[in-house]
């Protein structure tokens, strides 16, 4: 049994250590937000929050994340400016990339809270989007320091 | 995933009187509107395709039966009910149809989203149903009041009588004005009363996208089911001599093997047992169709086959003459890689087979499809099958495509429980229905006044036709693989354009914006190539071959003002490009302003200017969208994108070996909309074709290198540099 603390939340999961933690959250624990790309660590789809900082939960073993305080896109508050602001710039378009954008961009923003041009594209290269909306993430991310 | 009902639950409802209810029956002459009652009698003799609800909530409910892949059809379409109902826009509440003959799309005869067609198809459509249902309304409220009908007024969802001061809201008037006829020619609003249509309205989509509660298909959780993997084969045609059934058995949570024609399926309670099962079996596979495939012989063999006489797709005037004639003559071949979907949610569908009905929950583009699959696999009849379209993680073609589904159904059967089936993004990279590889000569020949007289085209093509619809192969031509060149519009006296069909164990589908995506880049540089040729200006020698053809030309005009074009470049941009492409009923032109760095040749696309003409404009947020999209998804291939083959199968297999377009990649864009007023166009593809052209030309304005093969990646361009 695994105990793991998602969005406040405990739960028990019977599954074995190695399992890569985005599965136990999509299929074991059914939080789809969060969404599988590759599987390998170069698509940013199922990022999540472990202990406040973005991880690629493809690339952590369950294991790895008990005692650890989880933060999935459910577990964002609608309000948050992250959202808002994804909202205000209407960002998503077929949607799939989006909650790792996200959560990629919150954690960008908790540490530095007006961030450079440069330093928005470094942090958000690794998040795929093969719709094509990475001008629309650059203004979001703008408007939501700006506005944050 | 939006509330659905079943139409007979909905006729139940609204002839209870708890809504006013619109069919629309697409006939082939036009479309008659329906009250729901009629729909029903009447459901043999005509079709009713689209549906829009009001309930006594106030709710105005659009059934949308084409696929949301991110192209904005479950925001578009409903700002044109909307508009004509006059309707609340917060009131308005976007469906997904299920599949069902009265949802098929009026101009295909079939439920399936493609073709950037969604809106011009279902426009006239829906607009005849807004504004019916808004007449029914103004009747009602008269009624009720006893006034007459010219006295009262629709506004937002609600109708006034402006004398007396009184209003109903629709809601409140729904039971009345169900029981009226149904005006069946109500007049359409003139375009300069629409309030929604041209209007950058927020997407209905988009709270669910931001807050991780949009369902793809993925994301489908029925209780009791089983999650399926499958292992694959290498090699195309190439089948199973051996696996270990036993093993995979004795991983915890497994439960079942299934041989499938396309590889090894494995069920099981979690989705890593499913997996661990995969690798347990161990199976070996036999060498396939044709083992010694690889990228290097394919590309030899497309080649070779320019060599081939192939069949002539246009023939104006004489071009072998006027080249022989010609002052100054050139040639170019140009050569395109496999290109494959990625969509970001990665092949799946969930299935349920019971023993008189079956339920599917897919992210499919190709609902008729589907249907026609389940139908086939479970032996059950249309009524009994109910396909749940899910948000789409992406379409791009890849989705019109059931053979996921299929897979699913099989699995379903066997195992006899509801099965999720996920395909892993190995897999789908290397199971797709690629864009095509390509490669053409092109002979151009230009006067003493370097005009251009002559242009002689040979594309060898694999036909994604021949596959997909037989019948539109007309004298052995695809018209995918001629798009854009059958109906050049360039005036040039001579032109000639024969097709080769090549054909080989590699499977081709459509890829956004199909033939375009590819002539569009063939034509494009060679236009350019021309211009060089001639030694005119790339923009000035467009022009002057469009004297005919106003809407190509001012595309070209505006994208070059909006850029700047006569003045010098500036923030550290050393070349610019221009490139026009017409495609899906859509002009599209765009600047690219490009630097290329000598040393490690990376080229930098430091800005693209685009302008759009569309026809109508329906919603400017989305076609903006759309067209940011389709260049970034252009670029992305244009510079990075090729399938590799090796040992007889795909080599490429993920995010490694086949790089996507990443956002410090992503340049600044600007899109200007030109309102034409013209036959509405599709705005999902056109965007893409324009753009690697774009790039190329600004490349060769740069750096004096022709690119002519894609993608342009850093070797290419430092082996172009070694050369010139
Ligand atoms: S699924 Fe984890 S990075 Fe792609
Ligand atoms: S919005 Fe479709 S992949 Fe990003």
């Amino acid at each position: 049994m695994i105990h793991l603390e998602i969005n406040g939340t405990r739960h028990m999961v019977d599954v074995s250590p190695e399992v890569p933690l985005l599965w136990v959250i999509r299929e074991h624990l059914k939080l789809t937000g969060t969404k599988y790309g590759c599987g390998i660590g170069l698509c940013g789809s199922c990022t999540v929050h472990i202990d406040g900082e973005a991880r690629r939960s493809c690339q952590v073993p369950v294991g790895d994340a008990e005692g650890k305080k989880i933060v999935t896109i459910e577990g964002i508050p609608e309000s948050h400016p992250v959202k808002k602001a994804w909202v205000r710039e209407q960002v998503p378009q077929c949607g799939y990339c989006q909650s790792g954008q996200i959560m990629q961009a919150i954690a960008l923003l908790s540490e530095d809270a007006n961030p450079s041009e440069k330093k928005i594209i470094d942090t958000m290269e690794g998040n795929l989007c093969r719709c094509g909306t990475y001008l629309s993430i650059k203004r979001a991310v703008r408007s939501a320091a700006k506005e944050g | 995933m939006g509330k659905t009902i079943t139409r007979r639950e909905f006729i139940k409802t609204s002839m209870a009187g708890a809504g006013l209810a619109i069919a629309v029956s697409l006939t082939p002459c036009g479309c008659r509107l329906l009250s729901a009652g009629e729909a029903e009698r009447e459901a043999k003799a005509f079709s009713p395709n689209v549906w829009l609800k009001i309930g006594s909530d106030n709710i105005v409910s659009v059934i949308v039966n084409k696929s949301e892949m991110g192209q904005g059809v479950f925001t578009a379409l409903p700002m044109i009910v909307a508009d004509e109902l006059d309707a609340d826009w917060k009131q308005i509440h976007a469906e997904f149809a299920p599949a069902a003959d009265k949802y098929k799309d009026p101009a295909w005869g079939r439920q399936s989203t493609g073709g950037s067609s969604s809106v011009s198809h279902m426009y006239e459509p829906l607009r005849k149903a807004g504004a019916s249902a808004r007449q029914m309304l103004l009747a009602a409220a008269a009624k009720t009041w006893g006034v007459p009908v010219s006295e009262c007024n629709a506004k937002k969802g609600t109708v006034l009588h402006e004398k007396t001061e009184r209003t109903l809201t629709y809601g409140e008037l729904t039971v009345k004005a169900a029981g009226l006829a149904v005006p069946q020619n109500p007049p359409l609003k003139d375009k300069d009363l629409f309030t929604y249509i041209g209007t950058p309205l927020p997407r209905l989509d988009i709270d669910a996208k931001v807050n991780g509660v949009a369902r793809f298909g993925i994301d489908t959780q029925v209780p009791g089911m089983l999650y399926a993997a499958i292992a694959r084969p290498h090699a195309y045609g190439s089948k199973a001599v051996a696996f270990n059934q036993d093993a995979a058995m004795k991983i915890k949570g497994v439960r079942n093997v299934v041989a499938l024609q396309t590889g090894i399926a494995v069920c099981a309670e979690t989705p890593d047992a499913a997996w661990e099962g995969t690798a347990a079996l161990k199976a070996k596979w036999d060498k396939g169709a044709e083992p010694g495939l690889d990228t290097e012989s394919l590309r030899k063999r497309f080649l070779a086959d320019l060599d081939r006489e192939g069949l002539s797709a246009r023939n104006d005037g004489d071009a072998k003459a006027a080249l022989a004639r010609a002052a100054k003559k050139v040639e170019a071949v140009y050569a395109l890689p496999y290109l494959s979907h990625t969509t970001m949610e990665p092949m799946n569908c969930t299935v349920r087979i019971g023993p008189d009905a079956c339920e599917l929950w897919v992210p499919t583009q190709n609902q008729t499809g589907v249907l026609a699959l389940a139908q086939k696999e479970t032996g059950l009849k249309p009524g009994q099958i109910r396909v749940n379209t899910t948000y789409l993680g992406g379409g791009y073609g890849r989705r019109f495509e059931t053979d996921s589904v299929e897979e699913a159904l099989k699995i379903a059967k066997a195992v006899k429980k509801p099965v999720k089936l996920i395909w892993k993004r190995e897999e789908d990279m290397q199971h797709d229905f690629y864009r095509p590889a390509n490669c053409s000569q092109v002979e151009g020949g230009l006067d003493e006044k370097g005009r251009l007289v002559a242009w002689a085209h040979t594309i060898v093509c694999p036909s994604i036709f021949a596959r997909a619809f037989p019948d539109r192969v007309k004298d052995g031509i695809d018209p995918a693989a001629v798009e854009g060149l059958k109906n050049l519009e360039y005036e040039v006296p001579n032109i000639s354009v024969r097709y080769v069909r090549i054909d080989t164990p590699v499977p081709v589908g459509f890829w956004r914006s199909v033939g375009s995506s590819h002539n569009g880049f063939t034509v494009e540089s060679f236009a350019d190539e021309m211009a060089h040729a001639a030694g005119k200006d790339p923009l000035e020698f467009r022009v002057n071959l469009l004297k005919n053809h106003p809407r190509p030309r001012r595309v070209l005009e505006v994208a070059a003002e909006k850029a700047g074009w006569s003045r010098p470049l500036s923030g550290g941009a050393e070349g610019k490009g221009i490139a026009q492409v017409f495609s899906f009923g859509t002009y599209v032109a765009q600047v690219a302003e490009v630097s290329v760095d000598r040393e490690d040749g990376i080229i930098r696309v430091h800005r693209v200017v685009c302008a759009v003409d569309c026809g109508d404009v329906v919603n400017p947020a989305i076609i903006t969208a759309q067209m940011e999209g389709g260049i970034l998804m252009g670029l992305s291939a244009a510079m990075k994108e090729a399938i590799a083959f090796k040992d007889g199968g795909v080599a490429t297999s993920n995010f490694d070996t086949y790089p996507l377009l990443r956002i410090s990649e992503a340049p600044k864009i600007e899109v200007h909309i030109l309102e034409s007023g013209e036959k509405l166009g599709g705005i999902g593809e056109p965007g893409l074709p324009p753009i690697a052209p774009a790039v190329a030309n600004a490349v060769f304005n740069a750096a004096g290198i022709r690119l002519r093969m894609l993608p342009m990646t850093p070797t290419t361009v430092s082996e172009a540099m070694k050369k010139a």
